[in-house]
């Protein structure tokens, strides 16, 4: 089953990643047929497991105050600084609409 | 026309008091410099991982129990993806798919036709309570077009906890993010003050026709106190009546509430339908919270939570302290409610009560009434009043003996606002406001008065 047109663009509009190329999406398709292996195994009644770490202990932290107050050196790799404080553009700018965009995706 | 059956849930937001913030050591402090409260963690630079804050968890445990919730005690953390400026990692740890506290309730109380001597009991069920990150704050600058972005915020624990639209108008919903404000604040695992930002609340309204399936709901943000949430609701509650009633549609989107104009507005950033992408959190594994059975016997204190000792440890929650004062006292309902509402008027009520033999029942009109009004109409907290506990309880006393008159003890009080240190029986023999007891003398001054007003005297005799 082909990924489609309409998902990768999803996609793409999500997770701002760009396929670039045929090459890409055919990488993304390999990947999820990969995956889908995982159908194969029978999973009726099984607990689903999402870490390897499910029967670690969850370490518990005590409620002190000990990092903090390092401003200069998190400002330190920011390309634009206003008096401490981060500078971002004015909200999210969004992805245009396929139609608008230049993309790979376009011609599919 | 066909009656309208509006439909209110809530989400509410309510910031942990705690020293650190949720998964990290850095400080939980309201005003600060910008990024000063700032951990490598907190600013999403790789190679750091999330430690939990077992403060956090205890809040949100407490909390659960005092909502009567069920306490989840496997919990998981996920963590939801999605862009902006103030989130650091791209996406916030949270818990979507078991929450630390499930199907819970809240009761509270509406006067029915704004009069206080009728009082009315509902229940709004709470469907989850879970721990998350806040993210950090946004100043937009639109003049040069940027966003200034501070992370101290970013990383306090949150409660974010959930109402079942069982709501029906803006009153209840006040009234039911009153109480729970109340509840957190005398649990102390939230100090639930709306204008620092550490309760924020996002409304869920629709409306649809009595048996028909629900309308479509819009989510309504930027409600900044218990005022405007119940404007807001009403609002929107409105303005869905009206688009639907001139055959128009309600679109499913997210409005910001204008409290300068009263009325939502479509946000913008909020275009179409989320896709959160939710996955678990991979660095942190379940958290296991235990009760007395199931309390493991070689555990490190430390690394054991346990509900039972909470649950036993919980204060009294308003209700119950409602309860209490009308039993102990014999006021009503509505002046349990009224003491509650303020924050030490309680304390300062019994304290006065204490202090004098006059009857609670008698006490309580001075304390809503005279004190209560003058500390409102100068802005004052009980804390800040100008007359103690211990001053209005002589006042009283010198009421009760008689030695003073209603008139006269109103009299006093407003002497006493002026803080001046007098004591009450110091301003009533300079203002010679004592009741004269001695039936010669008050014979004397009726005769004074008559001999005085010889003619006026004669007129009324004669008629």
């Amino acid at each position: 089953q082909k990924v489609s047109v309409e998902v990768l663009d999803h996609l793409e509009h999500l997770a701002l990643v760009d396929f670039r190329d045929s090459e890409g999406v055919e990488r993304l398709q390999k990947a999820i047929e990969f995956a889908d292996q995982l159908h194969e195994v029978n999973t009726d009644g099984v607990e689903p497991m999402d870490s390897v770490l499910e029967d670690r202990c969850l370490y518990l932290r005590e409620d002190d105050v000990t990092e903090g107050n390092c401003t200069k050196e998190l400002l330190e790799n920011a390309r634009e600084k206003v008096e401490e404080y981060f500078v971002a553009p004015p909200g999210n700018i969004p992805l245009p609409k396929l139609e608008e965009r230049d993309t790979f995706l376009q011609g599919s | 026309l066909a009656p309208w059956v509006p439909v209110v849930g809530l989400e509410i937001h309510a910031q942990i008091s705690s020293n650190s913030k949720l998964f990290s050591g850095s400080q939980v402090q309201f005003a600060a410099p910008p990024n000063s409260l700032v951990s490598f963690f907190d600013a999403s630079l790789p190679g750091t991982l999330p430690v939990l804050n077992r403060r956090c968890v205890e809040a949100a445990v407490m909390t659960g129990l005092a909502l009567n919730c069920s306490i989840n005690k496997k919990s998981l953390f996920d963590r939801k993806h999605y862009f902006y400026a103030d989130l650091p990692a791209g996406y916030q740890i949270t818990q979507q798919r078991v929450p630390i506290a499930v199907n819970g309730s809240l009761s509270y109380s509406l006067c029915i036709d704004n009069k206080m001597s009728q009082m009315v009991t509902k229940t709004v069920r709470i469907k989850q309570i879970q721990l998350e990150q806040d993210s950090g704050k946004s100043l937009h600058d639109d003049t040069r077009s940027q966003t200034l972005v501070d992370l101290n915020r970013a990383g306090v624990g949150l409660m974010e906890v959930v109402m079942e639209p069982d709501m029906c108008c803006g009153e209840e919903a006040a009234a039911a993010v009153r109480e729970l404000q109340l509840i957190l604040q005398t649990l102390g695992s939230s100090q639930a003050v709306m204008a620092e930002g550490q309760l924020r609340v996002d409304a869920n309204v629709s409306v649809h026709h009595p048996g028909e399936p629900y309308g479509v709901r819009t989510e309504v943000k930027n409600i900044n106190s218990i005022r405007f949430l119940a404007k807001a609701v009403d609002y929107e509650i409105q303005r869905q009546i009206e688009e639907l009633e001139n055959g128009g549609t309600i679109l499913n989107e997210t409005r910001a509430f204008d409290s300068k104009l009263g009325c939502t507005v479509p946000m913008r950033d909020k275009e179409g339908k989320q896709d959160y992408r939710f996955m678990p959190e991979p660095n942190l594994p379940p958290l296991i919270l235990y009760d007395a059975k199931s309390l493991p016997a070689n555990m490190n204190h430390q690394q054991v939570i346990n509900i039972d000792w909470i649950h036993e440890r919980l204060p009294d929650l308003p209700s119950v302290k409602r309860e209490k004062l009308v039993e102990q006292y014999g006021i009503l309902p509505e002046h349990s409610f009224a003491l509650l509402n303020e924050d030490g008027l309680a304390e300062f009520y019994e304290n006065v009560v204490k202090q004098t033999r006059m009857k609670p029942k008698r006490v309580i009109g001075w304390v809503l009434n005279d004190l209560l009004s003058y500390l409102k109409q100068h802005s004052l907290t009980v804390k800040e009043s100008p007359v103690s506990s211990a001053l209005l309880a002589d006042l009283l006393n010198l009421l009760e003996k008689k030695e003073i008159s209603s008139t006269a003890a109103k009299q006093v009080l407003a002497e006493l606002w002026k803080g001046e240190g007098k004591t009450p029986l110091e301003i009533v023999k300079e203002q010679k406001l004592q009741l004269l007891q001695d039936e010669k003398e008050l014979e004397q001054i009726c005769q004074a008065v008559i001999d005085r007003q010889e003619n006026e005297v004669i007129m009324m005799v004669l008629g």
